[in-house]
């Protein structure tokens, strides 16, 4: 323990002055009154292009990027680096989809996607389960950033939960009091923070290791002598379309989380929006370095930190390699950026969670007509509990669990594509065809996920998301995303589901946005907050 | 201010939207860098290549934003 004393000190103050960034953020851009979704949940909904870059990219790049994506470098090799095409497509992807989102957001007063979808289909069914699916999705994620504080805290030789429990508790207590003013302020601390100790380390690292040459040399030599046939530095005949549907897949995924639409929503303009897709590249670039760290690990033969259970954790293997080649007093920053780096987006994560809640269950059954206090009350509340929930998650489960979970709660968010992306586009879908593609949709991708095992862990199911065609019978070892696969299903049950009400003539919902809504911007005098029924 | 009616002309439809599939797709073809050699600054083309393709994306998403604003 002592050997870390000095990270664990840095560590500490960092941690401390964020938290106090937290609660001052309240005062930050402030507004005359707090008590709103608008004001709590959405910053104000003002937010130029800087703080939406800062915001935007502070919850897209989380400790699951810091630490488990060098992991599966660290283990796996090419098949990691899906994250860097994943995050070249996405912003081409959503640059026209966001911008319309906005839009039609700003126009009606929409919080959430399922906002969005209650008054587009008319089918307050339909928006629950999507709020329901965004909720169910959204906590492993939230659970995982604990995931990636505990491993910073394990390679300090901190174990036991109770400082995970207190780092909660301080972050649930500012996010209630300034809501998603507290994540946008620190994110520009937690950049900064990231920025610097990326750019030392692919500095630093490879030059005391022999150059980047010997770094991939190294990784080489590992992979080969690896029993395992689908490792290597590059992909292979069987996990190459794995590579491309788990790259596109995600992508697809990312933007339908709840959470990413909550820092996109509380920009203040389509400009900022269409701005920031042009400029958010930036941190894939540093993504892909911080991918491989996993390769330097490898060639500084670092060892990850064996936990209670005597099982080597992975996920300690970037903590450990700071460890093992910085000062203490940097690696102790390096800590405290992917500490930080994890309460962000375990902020903004919460804050959407809870306005899903509030919007969608509260105000559509419990309390139809809540006021705006009533609203900001409640996502406060709900906030906190989200927080106590992912807390219990951890507590209870097994940390490598909650990474499948997350593995799962893609293939989850990816069901509502249809009603929520291409429900910006058109409107032919019919309500019913569209519950009936998320059924058979989420139907078939537990069932394929229920499929995978891990040999690794020794699992039988819920192994991963590599579903295998052998599956299906062919003479083959090539695996495919499930939540690809998913999708493909739910769009055309939708699609045939669409024909068959239309024929059997069952009545369809009643969409209450009008075309212009799709194109409006900052200055258009038709903002008409909570409208969510089409009573014009 | 932009006035508050002007039903139908509004639109976020342009030829240069096409731009955006470039840094779309060509990130998926994996045909084009799986491989090793030829290494830039003892990167594989696999990780070169990939880490080029940020600069497509910017390039093609600020260009479409610059001729569609």
């Amino acid at each position: 323990m002592s050997a870390h004393t000095t990270e664990l000190v840095v560590f500490t103050l960092l941690f401390l002055l964020v938290s106090g960034m937290g609660f001052v953020a309240a005062r930050w851009r402030r507004p005359d009154n707090i008590e709103s979704l608008n004001e709590w949940g959405l910053g104000g909904r003002n937010f130029g292009t800087w703080i939406t870059w800062f915001l935007v990219g502070g919850d897209l790049y989380t400790a699951y990027t810091f630490v488990a994506v060098p992991a599966l470098m660290f283990s796996a090799g090419a098949l990691g680096f899906y994250a860097l095409p994943y995050t070249v497509i996405i912003y081409p992807l959503v640059f026209l989809v966001l911008a319309r989102m906005w839009s039609v957001s700003h126009v009606h007063g929409f919080v959430t996607p399922a906002d969005f979808v209650r008054a587009r289909f008319g089918s307050p069914t339909l928006a629950l389960l999507i709020a329901i699916t965004g909720l169910v999705a959204t906590m492993p994620y939230i659970a995982l950033q604990l995931v990636g504080i505990e491993a910073v805290l394990k390679t300090m030789g901190i174990t036991g939960h109770l400082p995970i429990i207190i780092a909660f508790a301080i972050l649930a207590a500012y996010t209630y009091q300034s809501g998603l003013r507290a994540p946008a302020l620190i994110a520009f601390v937690k950049d900064t923070l990231i920025y610097v100790v990326i750019l030392a380390a692919v500095i630093y690292i490879p030059a005391k290791l022999g150059g980047w040459g010997s770094i991939f040399d190294a990784a080489q030599a590992k992979f080969a002598a690896s029993p395992n046939p689908a490792d290597g530095i590059t992909l292979n005949a069987s996990n190459q379309l794995q590579y491309i549907t788990l790259a596109f897949g995600s992508a697809l995924a990312l933007f339908l989380y709840p959470h990413s639409l909550t820092g996109v929503l509380a920009s203040k303009n389509r400009g900022v929006i269409k701005r920031n897709m042009s400029a958010l590249p930036a941190y894939s670039f540093l993504l892909g370095l911080i991918a491989l760290l996993g390769f330097m690990a490898i060639a500084a033969g670092t060892k990850p930190v064996v936990g209670a259970n005597g099982k080597a954790d992975t996920n300690t293997i970037v903590p450990a390699l700071f460890d093992q080649m910085f000062p203490d007093w940097f690696a102790g920053v390096a800590y405290a950026a992917i500490g930080i780096g994890a309460l962000v987006p375990a902020a903004i994560m919460s804050i959407a969670a809870a306005n899903l809640f509030t919007r969608n269950i509260y105000r559509e059954y419990l309390n139809k007509n809540a006021t705006d206090a009533q609203e900001a009350k409640v996502s406060k509340l709900v906030s906190l509990v989200v927080k106590v929930g992912a807390v219990l998650c951890i507590l209870m489960l097994d940390p490598q669990f909650s990474i499948d979970l997350q593995l799962i709660g893609g293939v989850i968010i990816l069901q509502t594509l249809p009603s929520v992306a291409l429900g910006l586009y058109t409107r032919w879908f019919h309500k019913g065809g569209l519950i009936a593609g998320w059924a058979f949709g989420l139907g078939a991708g537990m069932w394929m996920l229920y499929l995978i095992p891990n040999p690794a862990s020794g699992k039988a199911h819920f192994g991963g998301s590599a579903f295998s065609l052998g599956n299906f019978g062919f003479d083959t070892k090539m695996t495919i995303y499930a939540g690809f696969l998913a999708l493909a299903v739910n769009l055309i049950v939708a699609v045939l589901g669409t024909y068959l009400f239309r024929a059997l003539k069952v009545a369809d919902g009643k969409d209450a946005t009008s075309r212009d809504d799709y194109f409006a911007d900052e200055g258009d005098p038709k903002v008409k907050p909570m409208d969510l029924t089409g009573t014009h | 201010m932009t006035t508050p009616r002007d039903t139908g002309r509004r639109t976020d439809r342009s030829p240069w939207n096409w731009l955006l599939f470039v840094p779309i797709v060509l990130p998926l073809l994996t045909f084009l860098f799986n491989s090793d050699e030829p290494r830039l600054l003892g990167f594989p083309v696999f990780y070169w290549l990939q880490i080029a393709f940020i600069a497509v994306g910017v390039g093609c998403t600020t260009l479409v934003y610059r001729m569609t604003k």
